[in-house]
């Protein structure tokens, strides 16, 4: 699968495309295929996200990087603040 | 302390006047990322992986009690409750929302700081021995001729848009307590035959995929001709840099495409034309500086004594605290490194708590190292104990103070946008493998530098043992390098070889360390045993 994650404007805060709109919550993201540069410029130009980017994930919408899943899950070592319900099993890639 | 005139002020409550503008019109979709980047990276506000992260400047070390309690309440009511210092004596907040930046720049600006020059391509945040004014060993505090130099320096035109970063130094003890020739400009405050105060002058250094060893390119230099000698080494950096090649900026680069001879002989041109300028500080500018680092009002029949019957305090004052220039007075290092936290962070409330202490106990004053721990620099020897007690309330009495758990280690993969692996996790595995207080003493001094990527903000190249994270094929992975230090016996570590995963590089460090328990002699520091046995002595332990 291909996600589009980026940070929400005014909060820095890191957010998933859903298809229609910016979850927080990575679980909420949309396979976007090949309409990934499209859909970023278009959010971009309307300064509705900060730093967007493709992220590629497995079938069941893991970010397969672990650098993805750090975003989607919060710091490792500070998992107290992560937003996701499931940390550690994220950032395992579970 | 420095304490602003009302210029001073001006200047930093127009920025973040500037800087509201410049938030508004970027919330109101008037400026796109590519516009508005280079405005906040100006105000010291990146975007990493999960929210903005404020990088506030604390001029070579140095901070109030008023000032540390702003740090708390930015912590508390903009962050998440913690904050965490830095290897250049900043302090970086890991949560900030864009809409409230500028609040906290005019939180900030109130108590005299802002986070100007601590990003970008500046002269940045100038760092200096944490010991100033306090040590026994100095010949003088170096923190006058810092402070001169950020006022020089701070929004000057021809240091505004500088082929990259540049950093600067300023020690006066033979101790290196600052890393000193890693940094682009690294100045030694030395006395001369004729008992004239003045500098040696280095230049060159950084870490970073090219790592560099600052070159001696001055001997001595009036101390009077210094603002003439730094603009002469930008001006030289300036018209040469390869502003072509983001890894081919930084003034090393230059020093070393050019050699030393052909950079000095440059510079030195330079400097003939500069001094004929007149742009040296007057005297009476200098001493109107210096005025405001005047010694705190000691007193002089301080009782030496201490009463050391309870083991644990004489074995915190035994690691932590280090002697003073006056009779009856200490410098009490705050170590940051509890086994199993995090290099350099701070709650709220322990910034809370230290400022109190440093109010009631060290005349309001406080440092921050670039080891990522914090100093009491005046102590009186007979308030000690209350130090100890005060600080044993907040959780803040480790006694690793160079050991094997008082381990630099950048934010990592867990925070940091441009990271290719974690450095946190490692550094609680390993200190948690060598929590034994025993085993630290046994080990001795051994100084553990672990950075997520090669920029090296955890100074991997100058640990005695380092770890370099890279990115291998998606996967975390970590090189090992031995042989490095920060401090007067300077030098730069080198690759073991193959790299490891999370785990593996703990236990090849750990054999590493065994291999030198095995091969020391008496009163040989790790690094004493590396020099000696080279790295043929240590690689077959780490590879097997
Ligand atoms: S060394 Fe790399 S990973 Fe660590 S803080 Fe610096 S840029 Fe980030």
């Amino acid at each position: 699968m291909i996600l589009i994650s980026g940070n929400d404007l005014a909060s820095g805060a890191v957010t998933w495309w859903t298809g229609t709109g910016w979850s927080h919550h990575f679980g909420d993201a949309v396979d976007v295929a090949g309409d990934g540069a499209a859909i970023i410029a278009a959010e971009e130009a309307a300064c509705r996200v900060n730093g967007a980017a493709v992220v590629e994930a497995d079938a069941a919408g893991m970010p397969r990087h672990i650098k993805d899943r750090i975003r989607a899950a919060g710091p490792s070592v500070r998992i107290d603040l992560g937003i996701n319900p499931a940390v550690p099993a994220v950032l395992a890639g579970q | 302390m420095y304490r602003y005139d009302q210029y001073d002020q001006a200047m930093v409550d127009a920025r973040v006047a500037e800087f509201r503008d410049q938030v508004a019109r970027r919330l109101a979709g008037k400026m796109n990322d590519d516009q508005f980047k280079p405005l906040r990276l100006k105000n010291g506000l990146y975007l990493q992986l999960h929210a903005y992260m404020l990088r506030i400047a604390i001029p070579y070390g140095t901070l109030n009690s008023g000032q540390m309690r702003t740090l708390a309440h930015i912590a508390r009511r903009y962050d998440k409750g913690y904050g965490h210092f830095t290897t250049r004596q900043n302090i970086q907040f890991n949560w900030i929302k864009l809409a409230e930046a500028p609040d906290i720049l005019a939180d900030l600006a109130r108590v005299e700081m802002h986070a100007i020059q601590t990003s970008g391509e500046s002269i940045r945040n100038i760092s200096a021995d944490p010991y100033a004014g306090a040590a026994a060993d100095e010949i003088c505090d170096p923190r006058p001729w810092a402070e001169l130099l950020r006022q020089a320096t701070s929004f000057h035109p021809e240091f505004s848009y500088l082929p990259r970063k540049f950093k600067i130094a300023v020690i006066a003890a033979e101790v290196d307590r600052a890393a000193l020739r890693w940094h682009d400009c690294a100045l030694r405050i030395v006395t001369n035959a004729a008992g004239e105060q003045g500098f040696e002058v280095y230049a060159g250094g950084g870490m970073g995929r090219t790592p560099m060893i600052a070159f001696k390119i001055r001997d001595f230099l009036p101390a009077g001709q210094i603002f003439s000698y730094l603009q002469a080494i930008l001006r030289v950096w300036n018209l040469h840099a390869r502003r072509d090649n983001i890894h081919k900026q930084r003034m090393k680069i230059l020093v070393h495409t050019l050699g030393e001879d052909a950079f000095r002989t440059e510079v030195e041109a330079a400097f003939t034309h500069i001094l004929t300028l007149g742009s040296d500080f007057p005297a009476a500018e200098y001493d109107r500086i210096a005025a405001h680092f005047t010694p705190p009002p000691f007193d002089a029949d301080a009782p030496d004594d201490m009463d050391l019957s309870d083991p644990d305090f004489a074995r915190w004052v035994a690691r932590q605290v280090v002697a003073h220039k006056m009779p009856g007075y200490a410098i009490v290092n705050i170590s940051l490194k509890p086994v199993g936290g995090i290099p350099g962070d701070v709650s709220a409330d322990q910034m809370d708590a230290i400022a109190d202490i440093a109010q009631k106990y060290s005349f309001d004053d406080l440092r921050s190292a670039y080891t990522q721990n914090l100093v009491l620099p005046h102590v009186r020897k007979a308030d000690l104990f209350a130090v100890w007690q005060a600080l044993k309330a907040i959780n803040l009495v480790d006694t690793n103070r160079d050991q094997i758990t008082d381990i630099i280690a950048c934010p990592g993969l867990d925070y940091c946008s441009l990271a290719n692996a974690r450095s946190i996790p490692l550094a609680q595995k390993i200190a948690q493998r060598f929590a034994d207080p025993a085993v630290g003493d046994d080990i001795g001094d051994l100084n553990i530098k672990i950075s997520g990527c090669i920029n090296a903000c955890g100074h991997h190249h100058a640990g005695h043992i380092g770890i370099l994270g890279v990115d291998r094929k998606g996967i975390e992975n970590y090189q090992l390098l031995l042989g490095g230090s920060g401090a007067e016996d300077i030098s730069a570590a080198k690759i073991t070889g193959p790299g490891f995963d999370e785990d593996g590089v703990v236990d090849a460090l750990e054999r590493a360390v065994n291999a030198y328990r095995a091969q020391r002699t008496p009163g040989e520091r790790f690094i004493d045993t590396y020099r000696r046995v080279g790295m043929d002595g240590f690689k077959e332990a780490i590879y097997g």
